[in-house]
């Protein structure tokens, strides 16, 4: 079985999406320029997310990957709702106010945020009324408690994160009257799901991230090469850092049933999620919920089974770690990408391969030779180099499609070989999970310039 | 007028002596300096308006005022020579493939050379040579074959090796050379300077120039021009000419009647350099490596190199007019696959420094050759454009040849194929020429084998069978936009092979047009052959008869049903027109001609007709369909479809009837097939033509009936020694050159075009005579292939060239037809070919270099071939034929 390039094209651009920041006065103002972003499903369905949206009453770009685990259901609500958390945890309290006031008098609420979405990405209807009453509870709480102070965008990001979880598992120990809505809370809630979110606004760029989806920052150095800087990190068995933080929460006796097989008591590869209240829950509450539940939930042998060794819960947070960076004129790109990524490819790579993609695309204005001394065989250097880089750029439009098409397609020499690609793209449904995961990836471009001019007023 | 021609004169002085005009500087001018006022008004009336101050409008002001015309006057939209002509790379070159081309070339270096004697100024004229280089044996073959007619011609020439090259040239690199083809004759000038020297000329003998003028449009009464609109007032004139350019096709659009005038720019590249350290010697030859698309000429002491690149960049479709051409990009990137070419070609020059990439658009035209000549539609309208980027090497001949056009009638030389009256309004589709030339202009690097066909700008005329011809594996070639069948793929052949079928020696369709041949022979065979042109001639009274037998060769006064081979002649008596016609009653003709016929028959019997309301012609080529059966069987499956008796006591040939076919009626059949061979053509209306078809197709099965295609056609005609128009035949060969007295009324003491002439040649002999050549020691499977052009040789002398040939499955020998001339052996004088000068000498024909021994033959082998007939038939023959191929 073959697939030619056009049907290899058209599976790799099937869900990608592209935004650019639009212009106002023929000048873009925004650190941002815009971004690109792309899923491959290995699952059937995909169980990874993407979310992009403009803060509309603050200043600020949104933008995340949540890779979902035991389903989809958990990323799936969390690319809906984790925004929105945000948001509202950003904004001043005499917005909280005005906005409580309007859903109060009925009026029309102040819009908060302007989603970038493919038209893939979907947003649940039955339950926007639930999710609605949670976030009003949560900045009906927030007016209350009324610190007084500027948000800062760090907390803001930890209290959304941990709301949002929390507001998760509460909504599925109340349950709702209605049995649709009343299953799907409990899928969220026992299914679970990565989160690594960008936060940019000016040269503030804020990396929450909870889980191993990661975030890298493209910087192109002073002789023009890429070097890749991690402004995430993986909560997995492979951070030291995040095994010691699990075995000081717990008693030393249980230190060696804690992480086995690299897996957070032997089942869970990440180890932060949103979700997954198996590993969260008391047992009785987990029996208690199970049985009071719909017939679906009882009969699946998943959500029954309680994880082994289980003493002390919980043993998983939602809490992210925020990384904050003041972009610099250098960095040109940030690459948010689900573990599907990273797993094929080392993160110089990534770099090198967006950052050629994006001067490649962006960068190839004509040359003049002008009053300039240049010679036959410098001019045929240069012009060489050109066109071997809009040969392999040539067929994407799209960074994440470009990034997407390297990480399928790469042989051993670095370069995209076709067969390659053809195979991977071609694997039936139940193999093509045991070759590669779902991949997400959203590729954010800076403005230097605005970057630039910012750095100088500061 | 006399003082107005002072200050003219010195108007061109003036720019002669600025620096600015003496070569290509390297910025462009700006237009904004010099607004010097216009030096003498308009004048109201001349007799030749020209419209084009480049080398093109400048070569014809020059020769129509040598030639005696003085009352000319030339407008320029911008400045002399500020154009293409400007900018264009300055190389003359003879190696062309076309005679007539190569004959302009060889008289524009002659023309050049002693240009700055005759005007004094300077033109830069250098005789450098030019190196043609061959990366392949292909290539090698045919620079070979185009040095063969360049020796004939008298212009020196030589096939050298790599070595020879390099000690030309000391930077080449000669690692992947396999020869080279080296012409010492060729040259360099300053093409602005040999404009400029042009006009100074023209302006000496009285034509007037005038600068920053533009015409709006040219203004026509009864089909005749009678003057032009300029944004500086009118000019009433008998005579205009459009030089314009790659603006030619819009102001052939302007006036209220449309010349049809197809050529479209695309933009062209070539880089200067600064000079190198050691600066190159003035003389050094210029490079052309086809294989590589590039050329390289000195350019003080730098080079200049530029290419005709795989994507060209058409432009200007739109039709966006400038006065000059300015501020064109730079385009390196688009450049850099030439850049490459010509490091690989000298790597020595990797550091040498840029000076500047220019870029000057160049004008094309749909088949690769310039247009010359008078509008079908516009008495009094001629044009002269299209160079193909070749318009140096070009302009001095095709302006002479045009002047001679204008001022006498007709050229020296036989330029149909350039004539504007090749192409007609079909080929003046903006889509159509855009698609085009993006192919034309990468052909003039790519090697062209015998019988290439273009790929763009096709299905654009196709007979009602095309789909049904398609399925059963058709391979399609291209005439006048009309999709012709070649040959059959026969089911099972493996089709990528065929399609790569480019060879100088034997193609691998051999074997499919044999098979096509051989059921032509012994069975029966059907061919499309729609593509025609056809007209209806027909009157109220005798008119149309009277008309007629005026126009043409032949008695047409036949009885009615009778099909005549004429020949459509002109006042020297050579063919204008080969064709058939039959009479369909006492006042009507049915006239066949070949498919590239439709615009310039259309336009000679047009402006010969009487205009008489009670006389009428029309064309009628696009409501028949024209089948070919051909084939001993061809009677059977006819008579079986028609009940209507077909032998030949009925139907004997050259006849027509209108009868049924099948269930359609009103088909006329003729017992013609352009062959030979025995057969009918059948002429459909169209609706008609898929049944009739089908018809044929199921009750010939019995017979062995099969398709066939133009190729199988072509073996047959030439095996036969038939001659065809456009080919074999054309303005300057008359009947009596080709063997053809029987097909004309000299006995009959009728008045016709060309009489006299003809009347002169029975008195006085030919100088030359249409003869066949069998080639003896010739290994179809082994040797290259002829194709047409190779120079003849008898007993060791040069006497002529072939016109065309064929692979003769009959005699297994190829066959050339061509046409043989009697130089005396001291002055080189052409004198009378008799019989006995053809049947006494030993013949060679040379292709590509290699000479075949020959066999020359006046009459075709009819014994050869009527043994192979029914023994009731008569040897009749049809001595007449074409194809236009």
């Amino acid at each position: 079985f073959y697939l030619t390039p056009p049907q290899v094209n058209s599976i790799l651009k099937a869900n990608e999406y592209s935004f650019k920041v639009p212009e106002f006065d023929g000048k873009n103002v925004s650190s941002v320029l815009g971004f690109d972003s792309n899923q491959l499903p290995a699952n059937a369905p995909i169980e990874d997310r993407r979310s992009a949206a403009t803060c509309l009453q603050t200043r600020g770009m949104l933008l995340g990957v949540f890779d979902g685990h035991a389903g989809c259901a958990c990323a799936q609500a969390v690319s809906e709702r984790l925004f929105y958390y945000i948001a509202v945890s950003l904004l001043p309290h005499e917005t909280l106010l005005e906005i409580e006031n309007a859903v109060e008098s009925g009026r029309a609420l102040l819009p908060i945020l302007q989603w970038h979405k493919h038209p893939n990405d979907y947003f649940s209807k039955e339950a926007s009324k639930l999710y609605f009453n949670s976030l009003r509870t949560y900045w009906q709480e927030l007016i209350d408690l009324n610190s007084g102070e500027t948000t800062d965008v760090k907390e803001a990001l930890i209290n959304a994160f941990k709301r949002l979880d929390n507001d998760i598992s509460l909504e599925a120990q109340v349950g709702d009257p209605n049995s649709f809505l009343n299953y799907l809370v409990l899928r969220v809630a026992f299914s679970g799901a990565t989160a690594c979110v960008a936060h940019v606004d000016g040269v503030d760029l804020h990396v929450a991230n909870t889980g191993d989806s990661r975030a890298m920052l493209g910087v192109q150095e002073e002789d023009g090469s890429w070097s890749a800087v991690n402004l995430s990190y993986d909560h997995n068995a492979q951070n030291e850092h995040e095994v010691e933080r699990v075995k000081m929460e717990h008693p030393k006796s249980e230190g060696k049933s804690l992480v086995k097989q690299d897996r957070l008591l032997g089942l869970l590869m990440p180890f932060r999620a949103f979700g997954d209240v198996k590993f969260k829950w008391s047992i009785e509450l987990q029996k208690r919920v199970v049985e009071s539940g719909p017939d679906q939930l009882n009969d699946n042998e998943y959500t029954k089974f309680i994880p082994p060794n289980y003493h002390t819960p919980p043993y998983l947070t939602a809490e992210p770690e925020v990384i904050h960076h003041k972009l610099r004129p250098q960095d040109k790109f940030l690459v948010l990408a689900t573990d599907g990524l990273w797993e094929t490819m080392h993160r110089q790579d990534v770099a090198r391969i967006v950052g050629e993609y994006l001067t490649g695309v962006h960068h190839q204005q004509p040359i003049a030779v002008g009053g300039y001394k240049v010679t036959l065989g410098q001019m045929h250097g240069l012009l060489t180099e050109r066109r071997a880089r809009i040969s392999s750029v040539f067929e994407d439009q799209n960074a994440a499609t470009h990034l997407i098409r390297h990480a399928v397609g790469n042989n051993e020499f670095g370069t995209v070989d076709h067969e390659r690609l053809s195979k991977m793209l071609s694997l039936p449904e139940e193999l093509a999970r045991m070759y590669r995961d779902d991949i997400t990836i959203i590729v954010v471009q800076f403005n230097s310039h605005v970057v630039g001019a910012c750095q100088n007023e500061e | 007028a006399a003082r107005m021609f002072l200050r003219l004169l010195s108007d061109v002085r003036w720019r002669a002596a600025n620096p600015r005009w003496r070569r290509m500087t390297c910025s462009r001018r700006s237009t904004s300096s010099t607004a010097e006022p216009h030096p003498v008004s308009l004048p109201a009336q001349a007799q030749v308006v020209i419209c084009g101050g480049g080398i093109m409008g400048t070569s014809v002001a020059y020769h129509l005022s040598k030639l005696g015309w003085k009352d000319i006057v030339l407008l320029e939209q911008g400045r002399l020579a500020a154009g293409t002509t400007r900018f264009c790379a300055g190389i003359v070159s003879t190696a062309r493939p076309v005679a007539i081309e190569l004959k302009m070339a060889d008289y524009s270096n002659k023309l050049y050379q002693q240009l700055e004697q005759e005007t004094g100024i300077k033109t830069g004229y250098m005789k450098t040579g030019s190196i043609s280089l061959a990366q392949t044996q292909d290539r090698l073959i045919s620079l070979k074959r185009i040095a063969s007619s360049l020796n004939v011609m008298g212009i020196p020439c030589e096939i050298i090796t790599p070595k020879q090259v390099a000690q030309l040239h000391p930077l080449i690199n000669i690692h992947d050379l396999v020869g080279a083809m080296y012409v010492p004759g060729d040259a360099l000038v300053s093409s602005a300077d040999v404009s400029l020297a042009l006009a100074t000329a023209a302006s000496w003998n009285g034509v007037q120039i005038h600068e920053r003028t533009s015409v709006s449009h040219v203004l026509v009464q009864k089909g005749r021009v009678t003057g032009v609109e300029t944004d500086r007032g009118h000019i009433s004139c008998q005579y205009f000419v459009n030089c314009a350019g790659q603006w030619a096709y819009e102001l052939g659009l302007s006036g209220e009647e449309h010349v049809s005038i197809p050529v479209h720019a695309c933009e062209h590249f070539y880089l200067l350099t600064y000079p190198l350290k050691e600066p190159l010697a003035s003389s050094i030859p210029t490079i052309v490596d086809p294989d590589g698309r590039i050329y390289i000429r000195n350019w003080q002491g730098g080079i200049l190199s530029g290419g005709f690149e795989k994507n060209p960049k058409p432009l200007f479709t739109e039709g966006r007019n400038q006065l000059e051409i300015q501020n064109l990009q730079e385009d390196w990137d688009h450049f850099e696959p030439l850049l490459s070419a010509l490091l690989r070609r000298m790597p020595g020059l990797e550091a040498l420094q840029i000076m500047q990439l220019v870029n000057c658009p160049e004008t094309f035209t749909p088949d690769m050759r310039c247009i010359m000549g008078e509008s079908p539609t516009v008495r009094g309208y001629f044009v002269l454009t299209g160079m193909n980027s070749a318009g140096i090497s070009y302009g001095g001949g095709a302006g002479k040849l045009l002047a001679e056009w204008m001022v006498n009638g007709y050229p020296s030389e036989n330029v149909w194929p350039l004539d504007l009256k090749r192409f007609g309004t079909l080929q003046s589709s903006r889509t159509f020429l855009r698609h085009r030339v993006m192919e034309v202009m990468p052909l003039i690097c790519d090697l062209k084998v015998p019988r290439w066909d273009f790929q763009t700008g096709r299905q654009l005329r196709t007979s009602p069978l095309y789909d049904r011809l398609d399925a059963q594996g058709a391979r399609w070639m291209e005439k006048h936009g009309f999709e012709r069948v070649k040959y059959f793929v026969p089911p099972g052949k493996d089709l990528l092979d065929l399609d790569q079928s480019k060879t100088f020696y034997k193609p691998d369709w051999f074997d499919i047009v044999g098979s096509e041949v051989k059921c032509c022979k012994e069975a029966v065979c059907v061919i499309d052959m729609s593509s025609f042109t056809k007209f209806e001639i027909s009157s109220t009274g005798d008119q149309a008869l009277e008309s007629l037998q005026y126009l043409f060769s032949n008695d047409l006064d036949v009885p009615v049903g009778h099909v005549v081979h004429t020949g459509m002649l002109n006042e020297k008596g050579g063919y204008e027109n080969d064709c058939s016609i039959a009479r369909l009653n006492k006042r009507s003709f049915f006239m066949i001609s070949p498919t590239d016929q439709q615009v310039h028959c259309w336009s000679w019997l047009k402006n010969r007709l009487p205009s008489d309301s009670n006389l009428t012609m029309e064309d009628v080529t696009w409501k028949y369909t024209a089948l070919n059966l051909i084939g001993p069987r061809a009677v059977d499956v006819l008579s079986e479809l028609s009940y209507a008796p077909i032998t030949p006591e009925h139907f004997p040939s050259l006849f027509c009837k209108e009868m049924s076919v099948g269930y359609a009626n009103g088909i006329r059949v003729m017992s013609i097939t352009h062959t030979g061979e025995p057969g009918f053509m059948l002429y459909i209306p169209i609706e008609y033509a898929l049944h009739v078809y089908n018809e044929v197709m199921n009750m010939g099965q019995k017979y062995g009936i099969r398709n066939a295609g133009y190729y199988a056609l072509r073996s047959l005609r030439i095996e036969k020694f038939f001659a065809f128009w456009g080919q074999d035949l054309d303005a300057f060969t008359t009947p009596m050159e080709c063997g053809r007295e029987f097909q004309v009324k000299l006995e009959k003491e009728m008045e016709f075009i060309g009489q006299e002439a003809l009347l002169e040649q029975k008195q006085n002999g030919v100088y030359k005579r249409f003869t066949m050549f069998i080639l003896e020691d010739h290994d179809t499977d082994m040797d290259l292939w002829p194709w047409w052009g190779e120079p003849i040789f008898r007993n060791g002398r040069y006497v002529g060239k072939t016109t065309s040939s064929a692979y003769s499955y009959t005699l297994e020998r190829h066959v050339c037809l061509g046409f043989v001339q009697h130089f005396d052996e001291k002055t080189g004088e052409e004198l009378v070919v008799t019989t006995d000068f053809i049947n006494h000498g030993e013949y060679e024909i040379d292709i590509a270099g290699q000479r075949f021994q020959a066999k020359a033959k006046l009459y075709p082998f009819s014994s050869l071939f009527t043994h192979r007939r029914r023994k009731d038939e008569k040897d009749e023959m049809e001595l007449s034929g074409y194809q236009g191929e």
